[in-house]
Parts: structure tokens; sequence; C-alpha cells
């Protein structure tokens, strides 16, 4: 038992009594400034929460982000996976351009961004500038802020689902393809037919992945936007932290964040079922 | 044409088999493979580039936007390690998330190692007990754990920051899949003899399980060193931020001083960066392997 105990006392400290005093702060009034829970609240922060316009829109927002960064995310890097395993030369230096922004600190790859969207400045605006093309205030504008930040997202976080589809590209036994090139199987038929079915299981899991992340977006928000222009791209962790950190509500905060675990949950549910079925067809 | 490489040891190109039809058609449409590939591996790298290009010219003249650097000077650079914090952020960095990775290598196989070998009552249900962990995003309890912190007066120190990162379900996860991977004869003669649960531990099972201390120390150790959101909460001294933390508080203060902005987002990156050259395979394997368990 003494090999157990570091971790589960750890995990009970830290993770499970957390969950636990969070779930019954929920319940109450609880400030970050006074002790104790105050006064009971029932279901008053659930409520609350629910009519709240602030939190369907950064619950929008949040979703927004999601639908808008998730399909580019998904396809690229299923794409250039495939055309570096098709192209099979210099593997190496692919997987650092795709990859190497994916390790570096949000606040480094938000700098940056900021820098290139710098309105009147920025290397975007002179580039686009140079076709012709006139750009928007990209972080300044609230229909153009959310779709900024899903290109420099894009850009950070590719290099992960780009590594976990060239993994799958390589448990696909080459055979299969010179059986179907015998054939006469041009590429393209091939990608239609080997390919995308049996990379079935990996798109399920990077699309989960992608899913839970992009939920749980804060960081780009925090540091490019703050959550504006007028708010309009708050995420929901941000209206967590609004809520608990600066207007000291922590009670109605926890309320939030056990709505947003719910959703999370959800997510994981129904990846669980579709995993499911997945194997009961294979 | 494909040729084989490193990780590809079969050597048998896939589309090089019929040579007769096929063969111009492949060619072709291969040329424009490497094309796209390296017009998006050039697109993604102009970002880097012209952040070096911006940190290597003069604060003056970084509003030109030209990738000329007329007056190249690394003024930059050194204004940001006179000026910021940086240096102590870096130590913060990197005690916090070296402590942290070693914690939960050490806490995490040695709980995957009991429920791998030994035999105690409810052991299934502690197993499940800490898969609930997996599903339990560390975001969602940051307002229980500030409080907690809060209460006990540990907000501004390196424990805030390393505690709650420690229990890491996942991790006991990997090392239980990696122990229960290994032959029961290996350590089943030792237990025999009468070695010590903890003798079999340290000197016959630990020393064979580096890939997966390996790839669990340098993942905790990346994301600890990322962490933005709870450092955030916990670190309000400047003195004790990482470098997260430090960046995105003193990101403002840079104004329109493109070049310091550029050189402090630079050497911020810079150690993991190190970090990821010396470690490229282990990461990148790691990442694959979560695909190979869904």
């Amino acid at each position: 038992m003494g090999f157990l105990a570091p971790f589960v006392g750890l995990y009970l400290l830290f993770i499970i009594g957390p969950a636990l005093y969070g779930l019954l702060m929920s319940f109450f009034d609880t400030s970050l400034v006074k002790p104790g829970l105050s006064s009971f609240a029932g279901f008053g922060n659930y409520a609350e929460a629910l009519q709240s316009s602030d939190f369907w829109s950064s619950m929008w927002h949040t979703i927004w982000f999601t639908i808008l960064t998730t399909p580019p995310l998904i396809v690229l890097g299923f794409v250039l996976a495939l055309l570096a395993d098709r192209v099979g030369r210099g593997r190496w230096f692919f997987r650092l351009a795709f990859f190497a922004p994916f390790i570096l600190p949000s606040a480094v790859m938000a700098l940056i961004w900021i820098w290139i969207y710098t309105p009147g400045l920025g290397i975007l605006e002179t580039a686009l500038g140079k076709i012709g093309i006139t750009s928007p205030n990209w972080l300044g504008d609230a229909s153009w802020a959310m779709p900024s930040l899903g290109i420099a997202t894009v850009w950070w976080t590719l290099g992960f689902n780009f590594i976990l589809y060239l993994a799958g590209l390589q448990d696909i036994p080459t055979e299969l393809y010179e059986a179907s090139a015998i054939d006469g199987a041009g590429p393209w038929q091939q990608i239609r037919t080997i390919t995308i079915p049996l990379l079935g299981r990996t798109t399920t899991l990077v699309a989960v992945l992608q899913v839970i992340a992009s939920l749980k977006v804060f960081d780009q928000m925090y540091i490019m936007t703050a959550g504006g222009p007028n708010f309009s791209t708050r995420s929901v962790l941000e209206y967590i932290y609004d809520e608990g950190f600066t207007n000291f509500r922590v009670g109605y905060a926890s309320a939030l964040s056990m709505l947003f675990f719910l959703v999370v949950l959800a997510v994981s549910a129904v990846w669980f079922m579709i995993v499911r079925s997945q194997e009961s067809v294979v | 044409m494909a040729t084989s490489t490193l990780d590809r040891p079969a050597s048998v190109s896939k589309t090089g088999v019929t040579k007769h039809q096929v063969d111009t058609r492949t060619k072709l449409f291969n040329r424009i493979c490497l094309g796209v590939l390296i017009a998006f591996s050039i697109l993604w790298l102009l970002p880097l580039a012209w952040a070096l290009d911006t940190a290597l010219k003069p604060n003056a003249e970084t509003t030109k936007s030209t990738w000329l650097i007329d007056n190249p000077t690394l003024d930059a650079f050194v204004r940001t390690l006179q000026d910021t914090d940086i240096l102590r952020w870096y130590a913060a960095s990197t005690i916090t998330s070296a402590l942290t990775a070693l914690f939960v290598v050490v806490t995490a196989s040695m709980a995957a190692f009991a429920l791998s070998r030994m035999t105690f009552r409810w052991k299934n249900w502690v197993f499940w007990f800490v898969l609930i962990g997996i599903m339990i995003p560390g975001q969602v309890l940051i307002v229980p754990q500030f409080r907690e912190f809060n209460s006990v007066g540990l907000l501004n120190t390196f424990w805030a920051v390393i505690l709650p990162q420690v229990p890491t379900a996942v991790a006991v996860f990997i090392f239980k899949q990696f122990f229960d991977g290994l032959p029961r004869d290996l350590d089943e003669a030792a237990t025999i003899d009468g070695a010590s649960f903890w003798r079999v531990y340290r000197t016959i099972i630990m020393p064979v399980t580096r890939p997966a201390v390996a790839a669990v120390a340098i993942f905790t150790f990346v994301t600890t060193w990322n962490n933005l959101l709870w450092p955030l909460l916990v670190l309000t001294n400047p003195k004790l931020m990482t470098i997260p933390v430090g960046l995105a508080t003193v990101q403002g203060s840079f104004g329109i001083r493109y070049a310091d902005t550029m050189a402090s987002a630079i050497l911020g990156a810079l150690p993991l960066v190190a970090v990821f050259l010396l470690f490229q395979r282990h990461i990148v394997q790691g990442i694959a392997g979560t695909g190979l368990k869904g």
C-alpha cells in the first residue's frame, strides 16, 4: 500500500478534494474575499448561469472558436501528413516546420501573432496590401477577432494532428497500396479507398482531442484580445476566470465550472460511443 | 519518387510497383505533393522567421515592415535580459517544470507498479477511481484549488504551481500499460527469492522502464512549462513568475518597441526549442503513442 500512498494522497488532496469542494461551493453564494461558504443558494447559481446572456454568449464564442479551428486542423493535418508520407523524403524537415510552433508557450505564440496582426504596421496587412487586398483590423474588429485567433491557433497546434496522422499512416501496410497499384488504381483512388477508411479511428481520436482542446481555450483570448473587443471573444474559461477572480463570485464560478465539465464529459461520452460502434464494425 | 526513410524500414516504395502504366501519372502527382508540402512548410516557418527578423532590428526600424535589416543588432535581446525579470522566469519555469516531472514520474510509476504487480483488496476499485481523474479537466478545478492554496498560505510559492499538477492520472495509466507488457518472469524470480517490492521496483522494473519514464517526464515538463492559467492565478509576484505568466504580464508594457517584444518572445521560446531538438524522437513517439491507445 505504501506504493499507492504518495499518488493517491496527492490525488485526493488536489483533484478529488477540490472537485467535491467545487461541487459544494456551486450551491452557495461563496465569495473569494470572505472565509467560509456564505449563504446557501440551492440551484440559484445554476439557474442564474442558464439565464445569463453572458454565459450563453461565452458558450457560443467557445463553440464558434471550435467550429472555426477544428475542420481546418483536421483536414490540413490529414492532407499534409498524407503528402509527407507519400513524398517520403525530408520528413524531418516537414515535421520540424509543422511541429515547431506547437512547443511554443502560448504567450510566445500570442506575442508573435499580435505583431503580425498589428494595424498599420503588421506584416500581414503589408503583404495583403501588396496584392491589393485591404485588411480588416484583425484583432480589433469584433467580427474578425475570432477568425484571427483561429488562424493563429491553427498555425500553433497543427503539428500535433500532423504527427498523429503521420503515425496512423505508417501503420497502413504497404502491401495494400501495392496490390491496388497492380489493379491499376491511381493515387487519388488509393487515397479514397484505402487511406481514408483505414484512418477512421485516427480521425475520431484527432477530432475528439481537438474539440476538447478547443473547448478549453483560454490563453489566446486572455493574451491577444483580453476577451474583446466588446467581449466578442470571451470564452467560457475566461468567463469563469472573470466571475471568480475579478468579481470574486467563486460560488457562481464553481457552478459555471460544473456546467463546463458536463459539456466536456458529453463530448467524451459521444467519442466513447463512436469508438464502440467502430470497433463492432471492424 | 518515394524513397525509404529512417521512419519506414521497409524499403518498398508505395507507388513504384507497376512501372508501366501508372508511372507518369504517379510521378506528376508526387511532384505536386512535394510542391504543396514545401509551400505549406514555408508558410508555417514564416511567422518564426519574421519574429527573428524583427528582433534583430533596432526598435525604430521595425515599423517599415520589410525583411531587410539595415542595421542588425542584438540590442533588443540585451535590453530584454537587462530590463525584465526573464532570467528569474527561466529559473522559476525550470524549477517548477523539473520538479513536477520528477514527482509525476516517481508517484505515478509507484502507483502503477502497485496496480500492476501487487494483489490487494479493492484493487480494481482503486484503478477505476484513478481513471476518473483522466475525465476531469484541470481547468474545472481552478476555483476550489485556488481557495485551497489561499487558505494554507501557499500562494506565490512554487509549491502552488507544482502540487496540483503532480497527480496525473494519465501517467499512471501509461506506466501501468508499460508494466503490464513486461514479462512476469522478470520480477517473479526475485520476489520468490524474498526481495522486497521496493527492491523489485527499484532494481528490476524501473531500469527497463526508460522509454515510459522519458515520455512521461518530457511531456510533463513541456506541459508544466507552457501552462498559463493556473500559474497566472497563483503567481502574482513578478520575481516568481514562470515564462508564460511573465511574458503575458509584461507584454503591454513594451508598447511600440516591437523588436524588444519579439526578442522577449524568442528568449521565452529558446529553452523549449532546445528541449524539442534534444528529445524530438521521444516527443513525436509519445504523441504517436496516444494514437495507438485510441
